[in-house]
């Protein structure tokens, strides 16, 4: 299972600005009864984006600058939480390929890094240059360089941080841990037998 | 050397180092329900893979399940769908189901202790970010997404960096009217919703040592609101005493060889924490959430707070949004704040002791009028329980309903959901925007007893005069 390498990536970005943003805001948990994560990407953010008449609210992703928008900017702590991966999954099927935040609830970033979805860190003052690049012009281009750890956009570059576990698997193409996991049968049949309250 | 039980429990199951420096750990226990693990069983299929270990996977149904209505088909299509799907799942994969019909069914967290499958120096996983509850047994217990459900039903292992070890003590004597779920949000409160993020929290401290297994779970339970993954406490004889007997504890003499082996987990004296908090019993008072994340506390007799009295700029923006949502007035007192829904139940409130103790203060009392109250209990076994102890009618004839057990109105993906901007006092453990089923409703996060003082007063209110508590 040969899995992309994940070295960088680029597009235009869209800035939901605010911290703490939680998994039930950006999926709300009615939109999880289902089987599938196919129809998740239209009810991003839903309860912020849209009335209960289902018109639209002044929510960033309704603004049509920056409609196609790929890389998604935030503050702290985004994705705490609930674990459901439908959060990462909706912004995947929205179409977003990465999130720049100041930093990541733990469960949030393991999830999307399974799905080859990069989650990079910079400080505030750096989403917010990249924030106002963006909004002076929907259509800087954003890069996030996952070997030298740089944003760029617009003539201007700012340091990124991922944790080197994450950034390893991305870079190498070992982002879905799957493939490994099954190659260590063996010692997983070893460690197993070690502990009373695995026995059949 | 000397080590905490985080440590021990992760060397113990540790299978091999993964090639991006993460650690391929073995999930002795996996526990699946109906929202996270569809999409897994989809994944397993299309990779032609089966379930490494079925036989360590148990299953129940408890987010989707109606608390109003015990016979399929289910109103909700969707619903229904999910639950055949599960049922389907466990039986082509021969998984244990503990589906209505057994009797066991239940909210996950509630389901694994109350059968005796959580147990001490053991992993558990599931795709739940409230799994940190089984930590109480001394467990190292974590939420997972669903392609970590995936990996872990295919292999019965996943890949993970270690985490740093926080251990906080709580200290001397809780005041009367003072209970875990205060405890949490007092900890919550004080180190922040993202303060845990990267650590495991190891409770610890004479609150603790003195604790019932019911009210470590609640503590442990909350870890994640509070960033921390995994939470726990270690292994002593409460945990032994709690487990012995139950359906999947050890018997004969292997109950005697496992319980040295438990305790064995326990963390070291001596061992080393990345952090240690201490914090004074007498300093926590009954909390409640005023804001929009469970960080947002106050004790009952504080004031709501105010944008101008922030302690930062964030801290400025956080009150503001979480005041505009609330509709509360900003430097009010939060006594006083009139409710609409009052919620007992959950995987945080939702046991045996939480029933009896509102029990104990409501008998004979009413519930306000247009408070609509409902109490949830978080298994069929908790129920059951209740209702042989007579507990349903103090709770009915006071006006909540007693309903059937299920995750409910903590996330209302069943039909128990607030109404418009309805706000609801509730045992639960989010207070997120739009988490009970409303996308204006409003949640205030607070003890069992504090709703139950909520429910009969109709406004938030301090349990300790409405039930007129002996003080210390």
């Amino acid at each position: 299972m040969a899995l992309e390498k994940i070295t960088s990536l680029s597009g235009r970005a869209v800035n939901v600005p605010g911290n703490d943003i939680d998994t039930d805001r950006i999926i709300p948990a009615r939109f999880m009864k289902c089987v599938t994560f196919d129809g998740l990407g239209e009810f991003l953010f839903y309860d912020v984006r849209k009335n209960l008449d289902g018109t639209n609210k002044e929510h960033p992703l309704n603004d049509p600058r920056f409609n196609g928008a790929t890389i998604l900017l935030s503050g702290a702590n985004f994705g705490c939480g609930s674990s459901r991966e439908h959060a990462p999954q909706a912004i995947a099927k929205y179409g977003f390929k990465a999130v720049i935040a100041e930093n990541f609830a733990e469960i949030f970033f393991g999830n999307s890094t399974t799905l080859g979805i990069p989650c990079v860190t910079a400080s505030r003052d750096d989403i917010a240059k990249i924030a106002a690049a963006v909004e002076a012009n929907p259509q800087t281009e954003v890069v996030i360089d996952l070997v030298k750890l740089e944003a760029r956009f617009g003539g201007q570059t700012v340091k990124i941080e991922q944790r080197e576990s994450a950034r390893d698997a991305l870079v190498n193409g070992r982002w879905d841990a799957i493939g490994e996991l099954i190659d260590g049968k063996d010692a997983v049949t070893a460690t197993a037998a070690k502990l009373p309250y695995l026995a059949a | 050397m000397a080590k905490s039980l985080f440590q021990k429990v992760w060397d113990a199951h540790t299978v091999r180092k993964l090639a991006n420096g993460q650690t391929q750990l073995l999930i002795g226990t996996h526990l699946i329900h109906e929202v996270t693990s569809p999409q897994a069983f989809g994944m397993l299929r299309d990779l032609g893979l089966k379930v490494a270990f079925p036989h360590r996977t148990f299953a129940t149904v408890d987010h989707i399940v109606p608390t109003d209505q015990v016979v399929e088909p289910y109103s909700d299509p969707l619903a229904q769908a999910m639950m055949d799907e599960l049922r389907k799942n466990c039986a082509e994969f021969g998984i244990t189901f503990f589906d209505r019909a057994t009797g066991k069914q239940g909210i996950v967290h509630i389901v694994g202790p109350e059968q005796g499958i959580t147990q001490p120096g053991t992993t558990i996983a599931c795709g739940d970010s409230h799994t940190s509850t089984h930590g109480a047994f001394g467990a190292i217990a974590f939420g997972i997404g669903t392609s970590q459900v995936r990996d872990v039903l295919a292999t019965q292992t996943m890949a993970l960096g270690a985490l740093k070890v926080r251990r906080i003590e709580v200290n001397g004597e809780l005041p009367a009217g003072v209970y875990a779920k205060d405890v949490i949000l007092h900890i919550i409160r004080m180190l922040g919703v993202n303060g845990g993020t990267g650590f495991a929290y190891e409770y610890a401290g004479s609150v603790f040592d003195g604790f019932t297994m019911e009210e470590r779970m609640t503590v442990c339970n909350m870890s994640i609101e509070g960033g921390a993954r995994v939470g726990y406490v270690n292994p002593d004889e409460t945990t032994f005493a709690y487990l012995k007997g139950r359906p999947y504890a050890p018997k004969g003499a292997a109950w005697d060889s496992e319980v040295a082996r438990w305790k064995s987990f326990a963390s070291d004296p001596g061992a080393t924490y990345d952090d240690v908090v201490k914090i004074n019993a007498a300093d926590i008072a009954p909390t409640v959430t005023w804001g929009i994340n469970p960080g947002q506390g106050i004790s009952i007799t504080e004031n709501i707070p105010s944008p101008d009295t922030a302690t930062s700029d964030d801290d400025k923006a956080g009150i503001i949004e979480a005041l505009a949502y609330m509709k509360l007035p900003a430097g009010a007192p939060i006594k006083g704040t009139k409710i609409n829904v009052a919620f007992l139940g959950s995987c945080t409130n939702g046991r045996l002791s939480d029933f009896r103790e509102v029990a104990k203060y409501i008998k004979g009392r009413k519930v306000a009028a247009g408070v609509k109250a409902i109490a949830v209990p978080g298994s069929q076994i908790v129920a059951l329980q209740c209702e042989k102890e007579g507990l349903d009618k103090v709770l009915a004839e006071a006006g909540f309903e007693w309903r059937a057990a299920g995750c409910s109105m903590c996330l209302a993906m069943n039909p128990d959901k607030l109404i418009g901007d309805q706000l609801c006092a509730s045992s639960s453990n989010r207070n997120f925007k739009g988490r009970q089923g409303s996308t204006t409703g409003r949640t205030i996060l607070m003890s069992p007893v504090m709703v139950a003082a909520a429910a009969i007063t109709g406004q938030i209110a301090d349990a300790r005069e409405v039930f007129a508590f002996s003080q210390n």
